[in-house]
């Protein structure tokens, strides 16, 4: 652990805690991604899903403890990824106190120029969508224990589902560049594999969001109804 | 009056003068070595080298450059290598012949006990090079790899990519900052030493002005080291650095320290030709490009074609015609001044007049492209960003141009000037080139000064010499720093209408012209008058501008042209009184025949040391002479 | 050529900065931008005016004194090249130049186009060098490099120390220069010993500075005059990974310079 804080104390331990837990949290919205999907299974398949990920580990776990421990994971995960976020900005922020009158950039990208906005609308998304889906008050037809009408009722707002359209955007320039900026972090970088890194992290953001925002589009279709 | 000059060279056999003189020097004690402070100003090769070397001793050193950072000395522009006689490739190198080429280089004006002590510790330091992380070159086996360089007739280059000065300065850089950090050292960049305080016939510390408040500070010491490298920009246009400057040296000159063979000056036959009236220095181009490409100019005077369009029979390599042995590879100073004949005589093909061919066609087809691109691809680079044409189609033009400066403070076999306590190292000093430099051998001289020569005799002089202690209150201090102050403000003062760089532009194209490639009696006479003229115009005339307690780049500039216009005078006085030819030191009087130098040993076997004697008297010149023991005096041949 | 240049005068750091405009109509194309602020600086001269302050000194492209951002690029637009190697030749009849300095909390302005680097030599006092005390160092030849490691090591040298990474780095991070300077020692037998207490301390003393964070941009990279790779800044972050969370152990020897 002293090691653990002895890394943490650096810039560059910062961002490894961010690597680190952005990769818990591109678990998580991996995981989600294909969750969600089983939406198009039906009602019957998705309900007994959200279901089910409250009594897996049953017996040796009670209703709904195995999914706070996630829970809490992901918490603690986000938690470290926006407070770490949070340190390495500032840190930026403040070793350019004068600001150029032009400082043209040639090699960045978009994505990565729009990690910390992005990652905020990314967070009031996640919240927005709590409120929407797991707690209810932002959907005003919301069912608790049956997400697949409440999916469907939310998305049957068409500005909502734009809404989500947009965000799954931002999170996947967040997920494009916060894989091929993670590896560096990490260290994982070879000459050989480097342009790997970024047709791997291409594919993995788009096959995300493209999983996510499947659903909306879905709905606005009609294709789900 | 100074007495005899006495170089202190050791007794015995000249390869056993060096270990025995190492044990005969007195030693600090260790717990005493703390209480000695010690000044280095510089922190090239030389000056970081000492800095770092005497401060882990456990010396106090403060240690002065005019850059924002020690690591920018201009040793880091060094593109060729560094020689050394390990022979590791087996091709007949050794000690004793590093020592003969470079006496033998040097056209017989060096001491040859301090050559000899020169090439048996060169291997010693790619050792300490390799020890702190200087990436040389290597082969796939995984050892040191050697190039020959400048003509030598063996592999005994060491070299990093284009870039070994800047390695080695690394290195040496390193070695300081880490005793930076641990309070050893007390580094002051952006410092500029203006003045040298000495203190009942000894050196006792320095006047320095801070570049960035134009403070003036005195700081005191037991021993001054000057690292202060070469005064090539005498000439304005030259491959130094736009820094570099004779002040530091000039300066202590002028507190009573000789100054030896200030004539003495190298032209590098591989540079960039100057491209119009605001060129503000020249780039070298290393001189391995001569190892493959061909030096030539057309038959024809002032032929316009292009070159690709004159045919080989209308083509004239003048020095494989002059040089059937040597060819393309003689040494710096036979190449340079050919060029310049060849220009003079009209066959330039820059407009302008002053160009030469150097092609690399043959070495395409033999090597093909890329063969020739991995030999000198960054130096084709570099000549396509600077002139914009790509040598790979067209030759290269080249044109000499001033490069390095054998002339320098005169120390003895400790490195110490005729004051005690004054140490001069690196290019400052006058040591070991003679007159005229071997390439490669001036970072090993840095390097061995500095690492290796120094930190022992140093402590001699600082076991025996009795030193009162001295604190900047000292009233000395207050004079200098009081003519320091002066001075600034005359400079400031003049506010005339012309600026510093117009005077230096002028100095150094008077000096060129009659104290440059070859010379004569009457150049020589007539460039003494205008110096005078020139430096009558600029105290009259000049306008620096700006504050004293400020950054002041022009100000600082005014300081330096200011000792070169004093310090020329001393150029054309030394190069009029040696009346014959040797190395670098061409007097058009005195050549034979076919045009070569020709050397007077029996009246010029000596080291002119000057002595200041006053602005308004002449300085007067002693001799150290020279004898030959060991390599026997010869007429160079490249034929 | 004519050219209008826009030049970042500051007198001093509390003092108040403003672009001034310089029109030219004497530049010449194989004039270097150095010669070009030459050139201008003569001219304020002539007015009795005090010139512009800039770094330089080799004008060669080695020693990494100068640094000027010009129209938004360190070192200006053209790729590998410091200022004082910039021609103008690759600019227009007409061009408008902006020049303004290095911005960055850890290099403090000094006046005009000067600013103060010694950040990056307290980064190396603090740790980047290897402990070999003059004498003490065993036959050159005694250790042998592989090739690859040596030329690995001696791209990661040429850096010049010009700081053109943390001018063009979005966040004003140092991580190039000091990825750079770990990576050097770090490819060398010699450098191994303190490998891992090196990188600590260079790191901790880079964030002390003041300088930003890497977030992988690779500006840096497209800015340096040296095109030093980015892939030394996964090698850093490798070695404070290892330095921090595995430090070498009494006993354990560490060997290896992957
Ligand atoms: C372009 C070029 C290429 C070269 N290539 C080679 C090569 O391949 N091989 C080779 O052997 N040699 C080469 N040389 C020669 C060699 O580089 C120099 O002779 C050598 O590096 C000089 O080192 P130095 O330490 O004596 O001085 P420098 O490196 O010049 O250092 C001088 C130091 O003194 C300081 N200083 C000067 N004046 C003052 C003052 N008044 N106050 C305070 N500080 C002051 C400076 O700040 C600097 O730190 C080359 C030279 C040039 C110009
Ligand atoms: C599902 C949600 C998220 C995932 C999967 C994710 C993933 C990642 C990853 C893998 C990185 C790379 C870390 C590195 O460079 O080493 C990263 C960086 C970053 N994240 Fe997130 N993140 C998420 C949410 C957020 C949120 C909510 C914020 C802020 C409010 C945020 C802000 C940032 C920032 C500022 C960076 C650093 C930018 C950079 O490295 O260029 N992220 N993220
Ligand atoms: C269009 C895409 C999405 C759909 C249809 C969707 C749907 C849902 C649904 C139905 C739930 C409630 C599950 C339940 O309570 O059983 C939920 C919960 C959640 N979603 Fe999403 N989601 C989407 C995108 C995202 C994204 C991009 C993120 C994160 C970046 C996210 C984060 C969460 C979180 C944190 C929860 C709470 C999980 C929990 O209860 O522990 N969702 N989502
Ligand atoms: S890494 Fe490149 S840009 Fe940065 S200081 Fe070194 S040479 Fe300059
Ligand atoms: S531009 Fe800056 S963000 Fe990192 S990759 Fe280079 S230091
Ligand atoms: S002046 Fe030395 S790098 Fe530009």
């Amino acid at each position: 652990m002293a090691r653990v804080t002895a890394l943490t104390h650096f810039l560059i331990g910062k961002k490894v805690v961010m690597a680190v837990s952005g990769v818990v949290l591109l678990g998580f919205v991996i995981g989600h991604m294909v969750g969600n999907l089983k939406v198009f299974q039906g009602p019957e398949h998705f309900n007994a899903y959200a279901e089910g990920l409250r009594t897996v580990g049953a017996p040796f776990f009670g209703r709904g403890q195995l999914l706070w421990i996630v829970r809490l994971a992901l918490i603690a995960a986000v938690g470290l990824h926006i407070g770490a976020a949070w340190m390495v900005t500032r840190a930026s922020w403040a070793a350019r106190p004068t600001d150029y009158r032009t400082l043209r950039l040639i090699e960045t990208t978009y994505a990565a120029r729009t990690m910390r906005w992005g990652g905020v609308i990314i967070l009031l998304f996640v919240i927005f969508h709590l409120l929407d889906l797991t707690f209810g008050p932002a959907n005003p037809s919301f069912v608790r224990g049956d997400p697949y009408h409440n999916v469907l009722a939310t998305f049957g707002r068409v500005p909502v589902a734009l809404g989500y359209i947009v965000a799954m955007g931002a999170l996947c320039l967040h997920v494009y560049h916060g894989i091929v900026s993670g590896c560096q972090t990490l260290g994982l970088n070879h000459p050989r594999y480097n342009a790997w890194r970024r047709r791997i992290a291409l594919a993995f953001s788009v096959v995300v969001a493209g999983g996510f925002v499947a659903v909306p589009i879905a709905v606005l279709t009609g294709v789900l109804r | 009056m100074i007495g005899e000059l006495r170089a202190r060279v050791p007794e015995g056999p000249i390869q056993d003068k060096w270990e025995r003189h190492r044990f005969e020097m007195k030693l600090v004690n260790p717990a005493n070595k703390r209480r000695f402070e010690v000044i280095v100003v510089g922190s090239g090769l030389a000056g970081a080298s000492a800095a770092a070397s005497l401060a882990e001793l456990g010396y106090h050193v403060s240690c002065f450059c005019f850059q924002d950072s020690p690591r920018r000395a201009h040793s880091i522009a060094a593109q060729g290598g560094i020689n050394a006689a390990k022979n590791y490739q087996n091709d007949g190198d050794s000690v004793w012949r590093l020592f003969y080429d470079t006496v033998k280089g040097g056209d017989f004006r060096a001491r040859e006990a301090n050559v000899y002590r020169l090439a048996e510790i060169s291997v010693h330091i790619i050792d300490q090079c390799v020890a702190q992380g200087v990436p040389f070159a290597r082969e796939y086996g995984g050892l040191l790899a050697n190039r020959s360089f400048g003509g030598a007739q063996v592999s005994r280059t060491f070299y990093a990519r284009g870039q070994t000065g800047q390695q080695l300065l690394l290195g040496a850089y390193q070695a300081l900052a880490r005793q930076i950090g641990l309070g050893q050292v007390k580094m002051y960049p952006r410092t500029e030493m203006l003045d040298l305080v000495v203190i009942d016939g000894r050196a006792r510390g320095i006047v320095v002005r801070d570049l960035v408040t134009g403070a003036i500070r005195s700081h005191a010491a037991h021993a001054v080291v000057l690292a202060t490298g070469g005064y090539s920009n005498v000439y304005f246009l030259s491959t130094n650095a736009k820094g570099c400057n004779v002040t530091a040296t000039w300066r202590a000159a002028k507190r009573g320290a000789l100054f030896a063979n200030p004539c003495f000056t190298q032209i590098h036959p591989t540079c960039i030709p100057a491209h119009g009236a605001h060129q503000s220095k020249l780039t070298l181009m290393s001189e391995s490009l001569r190892n493959d490409g061909r030096i030539w100019v057309p038959k024809k005077k002032g032929d316009t074609r292009r070159p690709g369009d004159i045919p080989a029979g209308e083509r004239d390599y003048y020095l494989e015609r002059l040089y059937p042995s040597f060819g393309n590879l003689v040494p710096r100073d036979v190449a340079s001044r050919r060029a310049k004949e060849m220009c003079d005589a009209g066959f330039s093909v820059v407009p302008g007049g002053h160009g030469v061919y150097l092609d690399f066609t043959d070495a395409i087809a033999r090597l093909g492209k890329a063969g020739v691109a991995e030999r000198y691809g960054n130096l084709f680079e570099m000549y396509e960003r600077i002139t914009g044409e790509n040598p790979y189609d067209v030759p290269m033009r080249i044109y000499p141009a001033p490069h390095y400066t054998m002339g320098g403070l005169w120390v003895d076999y400790n490195l110490m000037s005729n004051l005690p306590g004054l140490h001069v190292i690196g290019e400052a000093n006058f040591s070991d080139h003679g007159a005229n430099r071997l390439g490669a051998s001036a970072l090993m001289q840095g390097l061995a000064d500095g690492y290796f020569i120094l930190p022992y005799t140093i402590g001699d002089y600082l076991a025996q010499a009795r030193l009162d202690p001295v604190d900047t209150a000292h009233a000395a201090f207050r004079r200098v720093e009081a003519d320091v102050r002066d001075r600034t403000a005359r400079l400031l003062g003049v506010n005339g209408t012309k600026s510093v760089d117009t005077f230096h532009r002028e100095l150094g194209t008077l000096m060129w012209n009659q104290c440059g490639m070859s010379r004569t009696r009457a150049a020589l006479e007539d460039g003494l008058a205008k110096v005078r003229i020139l430096r009558d115009r600029f105290w009259k005339d000049v306008f620096v501008g700006g504050k004293g307690e400020d950054l002041n780049q022009s100000l600082e500039r005014a300081g330096r042209v200011a000792d070169f216009m004093e310090f020329a005078e001393l150029m054309c006085l030394d190069a009029l009184g040696r009346t014959e030819s040797c190395g670098a030191h061409f007097r058009e009087e005195y050549q034979t025949p076919d045009g070569e130098a020709k050397r007077d040993d029996a009246n010029f076997s000596y080291v002119a040391a000057w002595e200041w004697t006053g602005t308004e008297t002449a300085p007067v010149v002693h001799h150290e002479p020279l004898a030959f023991e060991y390599v026997h005096l010869a007429q160079r041949s490249y034929k | 050529m004519h050219l209008t240049l826009h030049v970042w005068r500051q007198a001093g750091p509390d003092a108040e900065g403003r672009f001034v405009r310089y029109e030219t109509d004497d530049a010449s194309p194989d004039m270097s931008v150095l010669e070009l602020l030459d050139l201008l600086n003569e001219r304020l001269i002539a007015l009795k005016e005090e010139p512009i302050a800039f770094d330089h000194d080799c004008r060669e492209g080695i020693c990494g004194s100068c640094g000027v951002v010009i129209n938004g690029r360190p070192h200006g637009p053209q790729r590998a090249t410091t200022a004082c190697q910039l021609h103008l030749r690759h600019f227009r009849d007409g061009d408008a130049l902006w020049i303004e300095p290095w911005r960055a909390r850890a290099f403090p302005m000094v006046k005009d186009l000067v600013v103060d680097r010694s950040a990056f030599d307290r980064i190396v006092q603090a740790g980047g060098f290897v402990t070999a005390r003059t004498g003490s160092a065993p036959e050159a030849n005694a250790t042998p490099v592989p090739k690859r490691d040596a030329d690995r090591a001696m791209d990661a040298a040429a850096c010049i120390g010009c700081g053109a990474c943390v001018a063009a780095c979005p966040n004003a991070s140092a991580t190039l220069f000091v990825a750079a300077k770990v990576s050097h020692l770090g490819a060398l037998p010699q450098g191994q010993p303190e490998r891992y207490e090196r990188v600590v301390k260079m790191v901790e003393a880079m964030d002390a500075a003041g300088f930003g964070a890497c977030t992988n941009h690779g500006e840096c990279m497209a800015a340096c005059p040296k095109e030093i790779s980015v892939d030394f800044i996964a090698q850093l972050n490798r070695d404070v990974l290892k330095a921090t969370l595995f430090p070498p152990r009494a006993g354990r020897a560490w060997s290896g310079a992957a």
